[in-house]
């Protein structure tokens, strides 16, 4: 795992993706300007290491295909938000804003996703204890609870998106949210901070659970890493 | 074209003199019921049922799996029509016919609960019947003429199809549709269950978008699911018989007008 990272050339990663420009790079930005590329962070684990709760084929397509597709539209959407807001092309700049919103959205979306899930054998599953334990006692009456509203709101959510367990910076609240397509968690709120998100688009759970979507959000929960959630939370309620 | 019609429905069609049989209380008959002495009183529900694609589920094959059609037919179609009828047990909203229960629900742009499952209900029994075994290719006569028409060229509409399928973001579905106040072929995209018939529009041909509908044939290849319907599944037979009823609704040419 180790020496896959130091041959990749996504190597160097900031923990939210992003990498400035190195003099090397295969680059389709005007190196000029400095501009920030968007890359696919590597997983912290091997593809199979979460199975039986989700395959290693949907974790590969799911990193390979799918969030490499975003960070590359998203790049394209920027090197074109560029252009217009050069000649100053208000039409162009507007247009560009779904795409902006989608691919950027996705890429934020599924970075936190994958820090999200942790194999058994390394602590996945494991639950929260201490200061987030008691937030989630406090705010939802128990993990078992929590877990079950999560559920059900990511079973009724109708087409793809997002459920996410949130934290409102202000009020220090814990609240379940969900988003639409790749619409970040703060488009429901700007003091929303992520802990947990879990996608329930067809792409992470169809080849595995089928239409069943309800049995993918039981099995997710062995994978859960509880210790990211209580890290950001530690962090944001200091 | 409703293929989900109401199976039975209370009428006062009925003959009251067979009332062992068949029993019914509404609104209208409750005096009758006092008239002609019902010994039961039952509610007949309208129950809207899953029609059969016009096809086998392995007809579509190698550009739609069985396995798909098992799963997207007999799971996800059947599962919004059994919800559905869970719905309408108790609901004022029994007894539509499905495009009236689709613009009912869909409230302008508030739809109600039902909506959703209705509105699948009838996009999924439409997208059966938009494809076929041995299809694609090109549409003739009078199709053809008005796609060239309305978009230059069979290959402007096709690319045209193809772009607007590929920048879906999220779940939907791809329509061609005759525009009724613009008396033109258009093409449409729509997210989630929205269907055209909300706008008054005119469907005539329809591709799902979900994920579901060619995750498991194609992953993530998305272009090759939107090309392989356009060149084998697309059913142009279906498309001639809506746009000759659509037709008897919205004026499509100028009237001959015979120079004496």
């Amino acid at each position: 795992m180790a020496l896959r990272t130091l041959f990749s050339k996504k190597a160097f990663t900031t923990a939210s993706g992003f990498r400035p420009i190195a003099a090397g790079d295969r680059c389709f930005l005007r190196q000029a300007r400095g501009l920030t590329v968007a890359a696919l962070p590597d997983l912290a684990y091997d593809y199979g290491a979460l199975e039986p709760a989700i395959s290693g084929e949907i974790m590969r397509l799911h990193h390979q295909k799918h969030h490499q597709a975003y960070v590359t539209n998203y790049n394209n959407a920027l090197e074109q938000l560029e252009t217009a807001m050069a000649k100053g092309d208000a039409s162009a700049v507007v247009r560009l804003q779904s795409a902006i919103k989608f691919n950027g959205g996705g890429h934020i979306n599924h970075s936190i996703f994958w820090k999200n899930l942790k194999p058994v054998n390394e602590g996945g599953g494991e639950p929260p204890h201490s200061t987030l334990g008691w937030a989630i006692d406090t705010d939802f009456c128990s993990l078992e609870a929590l877990v079950q509203k999560m559920n059900a709101e990511g079973a009724a959510l109708q087409g793809s998106g997002w459920v996410w367990l949130a934290l409102d910076k202000g009020s220090k609240k814990l609240s379940v949210e969900t988003t639409a397509n790749q619409d970040p968690l703060v488009s429901k709120g700007a003091n929303l901070v992520p802990l947990l998100g879990i996608d329930v688009w067809e792409h992470a759970y169809y080849l595995q659970y089928k239409n069943v979507r309800p049995d993918y959000l039981k099995n997710i929960w062995k994978v859960i890493n509880w210790k990211y959630a209580s890290e950001v939370f530690d962090e944001e309620t200091a | 074209m409703a293929m989900a019609l109401p199976l039975a429905y209370a009428s006062s069609v009925v003959n009251p003199f067979e009332a062992g049989r068949l029993s019914f209380s509404t609104k209208a008959t409750k005096h009758k019921k006092h008239i002609y002495q019902f010994r039961k009183v039952t509610k007949v529900l309208a129950y809207y049922g899953l029609a059969n694609p016009p096809y086998k589920l392995d007809a579509l094959e190698p550009y739609m799996s069985r396995r798909t059609l098992e799963l997207h037919w007999g799971n996800i179609h059947r599962g919004y029509v059994d919800s559905l009828n869970k719905q309408l047990a108790n609901s004022p909203l029994y007894g539509c016919t499905m495009e009236e229960l689709i613009k009912t629900t869909f409230n302008n742009g508030n739809p109600l609960p039902e909506y959703n499952n209705a509105a699948e209900v009838w996009n999924h029994d439409f997208f059966w019947e938009s494809m076929q075994p041995n299809g694609g290719r090109l549409p003739w006569g009078g199709v053809l003429d008005q796609i060239e028409k309305d978009f230059g060229s069979f290959s402007n509409f096709r690319d045209e199809f193809v772009h607007s399928a590929m920048m879906l973001f999220g779940s939907g579905w791809v329509w061609l549709v005759l525009k009724t106040n613009e008396r033109r072929l258009s093409i449409v995209r729509t997210s989630n269950a929205v269907c055209p018939l909300v706008w008054g529009d005119i469907p005539i041909i329809s591709l799902d978008m979900w994920e579901h509908a060619y995750y498991l044939d194609y992953k993530d290849d998305v272009s090759k699911y939107v090309n392989n319907f356009m060149d084998h599944l697309i059913s142009w037979h279906s498309a001639t018989a809506r746009m000759v009823r659509a037709e008897a609704f919205v004026n499509l040419g100028e009237p001959k007008i015979p120079v004496a």
